[in-house]
């Protein structure tokens, strides 16, 4: 019989392992479930994981990996400082929309003038966006005690809608023969989040996702407030004799991930979407979770995930273009992911014994 | 705008209909909290629950085989939840959150051939006499099975949580683990059948959406309803009666928002579309100030050796 024993300590090298395990393991039935549906399992892994790097095409590939990778990492490093504190904000895409409203709201604003601080003044509105939304959550928590999952999840919906209206009324394209969806940034310079590096798929966002992850790391390694954020986690009684002030945990935990989700959005409607349509999220919110447990909620090894949660979503693509593997079938290796994170992870915490069965 | 257009006893009737995937998914939800277990997952057991209860009754033709194939679905994905929560102690919150993402993407895969299938209709009470009653008739005997089937699980659930061992059982392993555990219970075993149970309940709740109130598949359409069936169980402060009140709560809402719309009011339908979510949010603050009732040992983990 095998019995759990508590390690005294987490396991090191076991928490380090455990990502590669769960990707092995997610490859391994994600190949079975392929199988299922009719696909060669070998091809279909390599298609996702080899091609986009290595194949053919990757010349233009490896830039969408940039492009994929950016707003993930950049939500998830947000979400991190949140879960390693036990504030579980699970609402990213509803503050990712906001930001991107907000701040294609401001740029369009002074559209047709043509100057250089409209990309500023939108990057600043994005990111106001994606936190005012995500204080209400973190005020009603602090004030009222309230749940902050349910509300931060609710306020996605609660977005939606409104990235809706905005697309239908106050945001929409007056030259645009009645369509939905607002002017397309890209004919419009000042306000247009271009490549910095023509055909590299570096843009603004992917900037701001290294410079969160490096900020997050000094944070958490060199800062009393992400001392602060590690204790109320891994500790909470602790915490609090240590003087922690859990409300301005939360608000600053809570409004960080906001606006970083705000910028994610902004620099998406603002460069490779271009502009605000009804259906412009595309759940980056709720995969950057996925991300953020893959990277052990360290910021290094979320920039890691990030990298290959974005090629999962580039070769799953090739996938379905070329093997007809269905959309939603990524999606679940996705989740699997997550699945196996989490089980294998009882590894780092527990020590499996064999032992015979005690009479109690 | 012509408000008069709204019949109120057929708007009673039809709440009673919206109300009822959120009743089973939040009893089944209740139960598991009671158990000291916080499953996230629900919106994620519901989907599950909607597409297998979907797939068997358009392939049998019976709404029979498919409300059980949709509890045994949501029972099955909640096996999932069970092993990485009892089995290999993972955090529930993350665990929840996985079982929701997981059950978002297998289900639009396992629905991909029944988008734009009609499935056959569930069959309604008809008492010769009863359901030809003006008012009380719609309202009271002209509904189908499966909505009397949760008013009755809501009454089963109070009185055996109430008034029987099985009860004071499920009670005090939510309450205190350790204690109950030093009782000789056996807390795992218990809260795996309570999850267990969770899962069919928000598989029917699911079922029920794509078979009785929509009735067709797409995917995602769920959209929520799970997770306010979370907040519904906080609403209730763990109370089964509760729940029932808060459900019709919610379905009135749903069902008036509905009615506005088509009744063309002046407000735009999307802040119409996004009124019961903020609704949740209001009653959900109003009500977070009292949490005398939640279980003690709720989202604890529970390992022999603690």
């Amino acid at each position: 019989m095998i019995v759990l024993e508590k390690r005294p300590q987490p396991s090191q090298a076991w928490s380090l392992a455990t990502p590669i395990v769960a990707v092995l393991a997610t490859m391994f039935f994600g190949g079975l479930l392929f199988a299922a549906l009719g696909k060669n399992p070998v091809e279909s892994i390599m298609t996702i994981f080899w091609e986009p790097l290595f194949g053919e095409f990757s010349f233009y590939y490896r830039p969408q990996l940039l492009v994929k990778g950016a707003p993930l990492v950049l939500i998830a490093i947000g979400l991190s400082l949140g879960f390693k504190a036990g504030i579980w904000n699970i609402g990213a895409e509803g503050q990712y929309i906001m930001g991107a409203i907000v701040g294609a709201g401001v740029g369009l604003a002074f559209y047709p003038l043509e100057a250089w601080y409209i990309f500023p003044l939108m990057v600043i509105g994005g990111a106001l966006g994606g936190w005012a939304w995500a204080m209400i959550p973190a005020f009603l928590k602090v004030r009222f005690g309230t749940n902050e999952i349910l509300v931060s999840l609710m306020l996605v919906y609660v977005a939606e809608q409104m990235l809706a209206s905005v697309s239908l009324g106050l945001l929409k394209n007056p030259e645009g023969f009645g369509f939905p969806g607002s002017r397309n940034f890209q004919s419009y310079a000042s306000a247009y989040n271009a490549e910095l590096i023509e055909g590299s798929g570096m843009h603004w966002g992917v900037v701001a996702a290294l410079i969160a992850v490096i900020f997050a790391y000094v944070l958490l390694n060199r800062h009393m407030l992400g001392f602060h954020i590690r204790l109320t986690g891994e500790a909470p009684r602790a915490a609090r004799f240590a003087g922690v002030n859990p409300a301005r945990l939360i608000l600053f935990c809570l409004g960080l991930a906001g606006a970083l989700a705000g910028l994610a959005g902004l620099f998406e409607v603002s460069g490779p979407s271009g502009q605000i349509t009804i259906d412009f999220n595309v759940g980056y919110g709720f995969t950057a979770i996925i991300v953020a447990f893959l990277g052990r909620l360290h910021p290094v090894g979320i920039l890691l995930a990030g990298s290959l949660m974005a090629l999962t979503y580039i070769g799953g693509e090739i996938a379905q273009s070329e093997l007809g593997l269905p959309a939603a079938a990524i999606q679940v290796f996705q989740g699997m992911l997550l699945f196996f994170l989490l089980a294998f992870d009882l590894l780092t915490n527990y020590r499996l014994r064999l032992a015979l069965k005690e009479v109690a | 705008m012509d408000l008069s257009e709204i019949n109120p006893v057929l708007l009673i009737a039809s709440l009673m209909v919206a109300a009822t995937p959120l009743l089973l998914a939040a009893i089944g939800e209740l139960v598991v909290e009671k158990a000291g277990v916080l499953n996230l997952g629900v919106e994620g057991m519901m989907i599950i629950g909607a597409i297998c209860g979907f797939a068997i009754t358009v392939e049998t033709g019976s709404t029979l085989f498919g409300f059980v194939a949709a509890a045994v679905g949501g029972a099955v994905l909640s096996l999932l939840f069970v092993l990485l929560t009892q089995v290999a102690l993972a955090n529930q919150v993350a665990s929840g959150l996985a079982l929701t993402l997981f059950g978002l993407g297998l289900s639009a895969l396992m629905g991909q051939s029944y988008v734009g299938v009609k499935p056959p209709s569930t069959p309604e009470l008809n008492i010769p006499w009863l359901s030809d009653l003006p008012v009380v008739g719609p309202i009271l005997f002209s509904h189908d099975l499966v909505l009397y089937f949760g008013i009755g699980l809501i009454a089963v659930v109070w009185a055996v949580l109430k008034y029987t061992r099985l009860g004071l059982i499920l009670r005090a392993v939510g309450e205190n683990h350790d204690a109950a555990h030093a009782l000789g219970y056996k807390v795992i075993r218990i809260r795996v059948l309570a999850i267990m149970f969770g899962g069919a309940c928000a598989g029917l709740g699911g079922a029920y959406i794509s078979l009785v109130r929509v009735p067709q598949w797409t995917e995602g359409m769920t959209a929520g309803i799970g997770w306010i069936a979370l907040a519904l169980v906080v609403f209730a402060s763990w109370k089964p009666w509760r729940v029932l009140l808060g459900a019709y709560l919610f379905g009135g809402i749903t069902v008036l928002q509905l009615n506005l719309q088509a009744a063309g009011v002046a407000i735009p339908v999307e802040y119409l579309a996004m009124s019961p979510y903020i609704i949740t949010i209001l009653v959900l603050v109003i009500l977070s100030a009292d949490k005398s009732g939640a279980p003690a040992s709720l989202g604890r983990i529970f390992h022999a050796s603690h």
